[in-house]
C-alpha cells in the first residue's frame, strides 16, 4: 500500500516536472517556429507580402492595383491590410512599437508625412531600398519627395506614394436647396477668400437648418494651416532645427482663429474628422462642404464615408485662399521583414506609374510619381463619383508645383494634441477664450 | 543586517546535510526528498512562476523606470523623483484622477445598492429560480467591447436612442462625449450593466449562508421584514460586502475599456479628456507619447490610489453593523 501510494506521488512529481519542462520547451519553440514555417512556405508556396496602411474610405487606394498584382503573380502575393482610420492616434504609435520591438510590422508599411520626421531619425528601423536597385527611381519624383525618403546617413528607405493638393468638396443638391449656384466654376467664384467662404456659409445656414455648412473645425483648420505655412517659410509646428514654434508661427494662429470663427458662427456640425460619428455625418447629410486634399476624395466616396448612395451629389470646387499641400504618404520596408527583396519589389510596383494611375482612377489620391502625374489617363481624368469633376485638371496640373511643409520629429504627437483642442473648442468643452492658450500648452507638453 | 542572517544560518543548516549524508548514495532518499519536500513547491510553482514573469517583474521594472526619463524613440536618462514631482503639478493627471474617482462613485454606489436589493429579491422562493438567478449574470458574459459599442450608439449625440427618448420630455440633445458629467454617467451605466448582476449573485451566495433560525427568532419577536433586512441580513453580509466593495474599488479605479471604446479607441478620453481615467492616462503617456518613465510613475501613483481607496472602503464597510 505504502509503496503504491508513493509511486503514485512520484508519478505526480514526474508529471509536473514533465509539464514544466514541456511548457518551457514550448516557450522556446514559439520563437523559432514561425521563422521555420516562413522558410518552408518560402520554399514551397508563394511568399505573402503584408502591406499595412491607414486611412478612411478607400485609404491608399491600392485595391485594384493589388488585385491586379495578385492575379498576375503566383510567387508573391500581396495581403492588403488597412489597419485604421487614424494615423496619429492609432496607426503610428502601434507601428513605432512594432518597429522598436522588432516584430509585428508588415513587409511594406505606409507612413504619413507627419511620421516621416521620426522615421528618418531611425535608420535602424528600415531596410535599405538601395540594395534592391530602387536608387534608380529618383527621376520619378520631385526632389523634396525623394529626399524625404532618405535618412541623414544617405540610406534610401521610403518612396512617395501620393501628394496632397487641395480643393473643396461640396454637396450640389444641398447648395441648390440653399439657393446657391451648384456649378463648380460658379461655386469656385463664390469664395476667393476664406472670409467669402464664411459669408457663403452664413447665407447657406440661413436657408438650410438641418445641415451644417462644414463638418467641424478640424478639417479646415488643417487646410488653412498648410496654406499659411507656405507663406511662412513652409514650417508649421517645428522649425527646421526641430524647435517647437507653435506660439511663434503666425500660420498656426491664423489657422486656429479661422477654426474658432467658423465654430462661433455656428457653421460646424461639431463632428471630429475620421471618427465613426463623422462617417455617419456624411451618410446623414450633416454637412455640405469638406476640405478636400486629393486623398479625401477616396475617403468620401468609399463605403466607410458617404458611400455609393451619394454618387453624383458631391462635386469639387477650388479652395479659398489658393493651393496647399496637406498630406501625402510614403511606403517603406521595415528591417524586420523576412522578405525584404520581395517587399521592395512590391513597393517598387505600388509606387510605379501603372499602379499610381490605377490608384488615382480608383480613389483619387494624387500620385507623387511624376510620370503618373503627366500620364494622360491622370491629366484628363474625371471623377465619376464627384459628378464627373475634372480631377486631373484640378489636382494634376498643380501637383508638380507643390511645396512640402517641414514636419518635425515629434510632429505626429503635437498634431494629435493640437487637434484635440481644435475639436474641443467646437464641442464646447474648452471655452473659446481659453482655446489658444490651451493649444500652446498642450503642444509644449506633447513635444516635451 | 546581513551579518545576522549569515550568523543565523549555519546554526540551522548543519542538521539536514548530516541527515542526507547518512545515505549519501541512495537514490531512494533523493526521491523521498523530492517527494516530500520538493513536490509541493513544484506543484504550486506554475502560478508563482507566471506571477513572477507577468506580475512581479513588470512591477519592479515599472518602479525602476519611473525614475528615468525614458523615451521609447529616444534616450534614457536618470531623473530621480523628477517624474513624480512633475506629475503632482500636472493638471491633466489630476483631471484623470478626478474623472476616475467620480466615475467610480457614480458607478459603484448605485451598483452595490441595486445588487443588494436584487440579491434580496432573488433570495425569496420563486418559480424558475435557477433561471432567474442565472439570468442576472447574463450581461457579464457579453464582451466589454460589445457592451461599450452598443452603449456608445445609445448615447450618440445626433442619432442616439437616449437623446431621442429625452426629446419627448423636451430635453435638448446632450453631447454625451463632450459634457463632463453626462459622459461620466454614460460610462457608469456601462459598468453597472455588466457588474450589477455579478455582485448580486455574490451577495445572494452570502445571504444563503445566514442561518434561517435568526430570521425565525426575529419573526417571533415581531420584527418586520424590513427590520430583518437591516438588522440581520446586512450585518451578517459584512464579509461578503468587504469582498464586493474591494473588488469594485479595484475594478473601478483601473477602469479602461469602457471609456476608451466610448471614444473610438482613443485614450485621450474626449476632446478635453472629459472622461480620461488614470489607466488611460498611463496608456496615453506610455504608448501614445512614448514617455515610459512618466507612464511608469503614473502607474505607481495609480497603485497608491487603489491602496488608499481600498483602505478607506475597508474601514467604512467594517463599521457596518459594528455595534453588534
Amino acid at each position: 500500500m505504502i509503496s503504491k501510494s508513493r509511486r503514485g506521488r512520484l508519478l505526480a512529481v514526474a508529471a509536473v516536472a514533465a509539464l514544466t519542462l514541456g511548457a518551457a520547451a514550448c516557450g522556446s519553440d514559439d520563437s523559432s517556429q514561425p521563422a521555420a514555417g516562413g522558410e518552408s512556405s518560402a520554399a514551397s508556396g508563394p511568399i505573402t507580402i503584408t502591406l499595412q496602411t491607414f486611412g478612411g474610405g478607400k485609404n491608399f487606394g491600392y485595391k485594384e492595383a493589388v488585385d491586379k498584382w495578385n492575379a498576375e503573380h503566383t510567387d508573391i502575393k500581396i495581403k492588403y491590410d488597412n489597419l485604421t482610420d487614424q494615423f496619429e492616434q492609432v496607426y503610428w504609435p502601434q507601428m513605432i512599437q512594432w518597429l522598436q520591438s522588432g516584430a509585428g510590422a508588415g513587409d511594406v508599411v505606409g507612413i504619413d508625412e507627419g511620421g516621416m520626421g521620426l522615421a528618418k531619425a531611425h535608420p535602424e528601423w528600415w531596410a535599405d531600398l538601395g540594395e534592391f536597385g530602387l536608387q534608380n527611381r529618383q527621376s520619378d519624383f520631385a526632389a523634396w519627395k525623394w529626399e524625404n525618403g532618405v535618412t541623414a546617413d544617405g540610406k534610401l528607405f521610403a518612396l512617395g506614394t501620393d501628394v496632397g493638393g487641395m480643393s473643396l468638396c461640396y454637396r450640389r443638391d444641398l447648395f441648390e436647396k440653399a439657393g446657391l449656384p451648384s456649378d463648380r466654376d460658379e461655386v469656385s467664384k463664390l469664395w476667393p477668400t476664406w472670409d467669402d467662404f464664411i459669408a457663403v456659409g452664413k447665407k447657406f445656414q440661413s436657408k438650410v437648418k438641418d445641415t451644417k455648412f462644414v463638418d467641424g473645425t478640424n478639417t479646415l483648420y488643417n487646410v488653412v494651416l498648410v496654406q499659411e505655412a507656405a507663406k511662412n517659410g513652409n514650417v508649421s509646428y517645428f522649425d527646421k532645427d526641430n524647435n517647437l514654434i507653435v506660439d511663434k508661427n503666425p500660420a498656426v494662429k491664423t489657422a486656429y482663429d479661422f477654426a474658432q470663427k467658423i465654430s462661433q458662427e455656428g457653421l460646424t456640425a461639431k463632428l471630429r474628422n475620421f471618427t465613426p460619428e463623422w462617417n455617419t455625418g456624411m451618410k446623414k447629410s450633416q454637412f455640405a462642404t469638406l476640405g478636400c486634399p486629393s486623398w479625401m476624395l477616396g475617403v468620401v466616396s468609399g463605403d466607410g464615408g458617404a458611400g455609393p448612395d451619394f454618387k453624383g451629389k458631391w462635386d469639387v470646387a477650388a479652395v479659398p485662399g489658393g493651393g496647399g499641400n496637406w498630406g501625402g504618404s510614403w511606403l517603406a520596408v521595415p528591417k524586420q521583414s523576412k522578405h525584404p527583396k520581395e517587399a521592395a519589389q512590391v513597393l517598387d510596383y505600388l509606387t510605379g506609374k501603372d499602379a499610381q494611375v490605377s490608384v488615382f482612377n480608383y480613389a483619387g489620391n494624387m500620385p507623387s510619381n511624376l510620370q503618373a502625374q503627366q500620364d494622360p489617363a491622370v491629366q484628363g481624368a474625371k471623377n465619376e463619383y464627384f459628378n464627373d469633376a475634372p480631377v486631373g485638371d484640378i489636382f494634376a496640373k498643380s501637383a508638380s508645383a507643390l511645396q512640402p511643409v517641414f514636419l518635425g520629429v515629434k510632429h505626429a504627437q503635437v498634431k494629435n494634441a493640437i487637434e484635440s483642442v481644435v475639436s474641443a473648442i467646437d464641442d464646447g468643452s474648452v471655452p473659446y477664450a481659453n482655446g489658444w492658450q490651451k493649444l500652446v500648452d498642450d503642444a509644449v507638453k506633447a513635444a516635451g | 543586517m546581513s551579518l545576522h542572517v549569515d550568523a543565523g544560518q549555519p546554526t540551522r543548516t548543519p542538521i539536514p546535510p548530516s541527515r542526507r549524508r547518512a545515505h549519501p548514495r541512495s537514490g531512494r532518499s533523493f526521491l523521498t526528498w523530492l517527494d516530500l519536500k520538493a513536490a509541493p513547491y513544484l506543484l504550486i510553482s506554475p502560478y508563482y512562476l507566471l506571477f513572477l514573469a507577468f506580475g512581479l517583474f513588470p512591477l519592479g521594472f515599472t518602479l525602476y523606470y519611473s525614475f528615468f526619463d525614458y523615451d521609447l524613440t529616444g534616450t534614457v536618462e536618470w531623473t530621480g523623483l523628477g517624474n513624480y514631482t512633475a506629475m503632482l503639478g500636472d493638471a491633466s493627471f489630476w483631471k484623470a484622477v478626478v474623472n476616475t474617482l467620480a466615475m467610480f462613485v457614480i458607478a459603484t454606489v448605485p451598483q452595490i445598492l441595486l445588487a443588494l436589493l436584487l440579491a434580496n429579491a432573488l433570495n425569496k422562493r420563486m418559480k424558475a429560480q435557477l433561471f432567474v438567478r442565472m439570468g442576472v449574470l447574463l450581461p457579464l458574459v457579453t464582451s466589454v467591447v460589445a457592451v461599450a459599442v452598443v452603449f456608445t450608439q445609445l448615447y450618440g449625440r445626433d442619432w442616439g436612442v437616449i437623446n431621442w427618448i429625452l426629446s419627448w420630455f423636451g430635453v435638448d440633445p446632450i453631447d454625451w462625449k463632450a459634457e463632463r458629467v453626462p459622459s461620466w454617467i454614460a460610462i457608469a451605466t456601462m459598468v453597472d450593466w455588466r457588474w450589477t448582476g455579478y455582485n448580486a449573485i455574490i451577495f445572494l451566495a452570502g445571504m444563503q449562508t445566514i442561518p434561517k433560525d435568526l430570521y425565525e427568532a426575529a419573526s417571533i419577536d415581531g420584527a418586520s421584514r424590513r427590520r430583518q433586512f437591516w438588522q440581520i441580513t446586512i450585518p451578517m453580509l459584512r464579509p461578503t460586502m468587504i469582498f464586493v466593495v474591494l473588488n469594485s474599488t479595484i475594478g473601478g479605479l483601473t477602469l479602461f475599456s469602457e471609456p476608451t471604446t466610448f471614444y473610438n479607441g482613443n485614450v485621450h478620453g474626449g476632446t478635453d479628456s472629459q472622461f480620461q481615467t488614470v489607466s488611460m492616462f498611463v496608456f496615453e503617456q506610455g504608448f501614445r507619447e512614448f514617455d515610459y518613465g512618466y507612464a511608469s510613475a503614473a502607474a505607481w501613483l495609480l497603485f497608491l490610489l487603489i491602496l488608499i481607496g481600498s483602505a478607506i472602503n475597508f474601514l467604512l464597510i467594517r463599521r457596518i453593523g459594528g455595534n453588534k
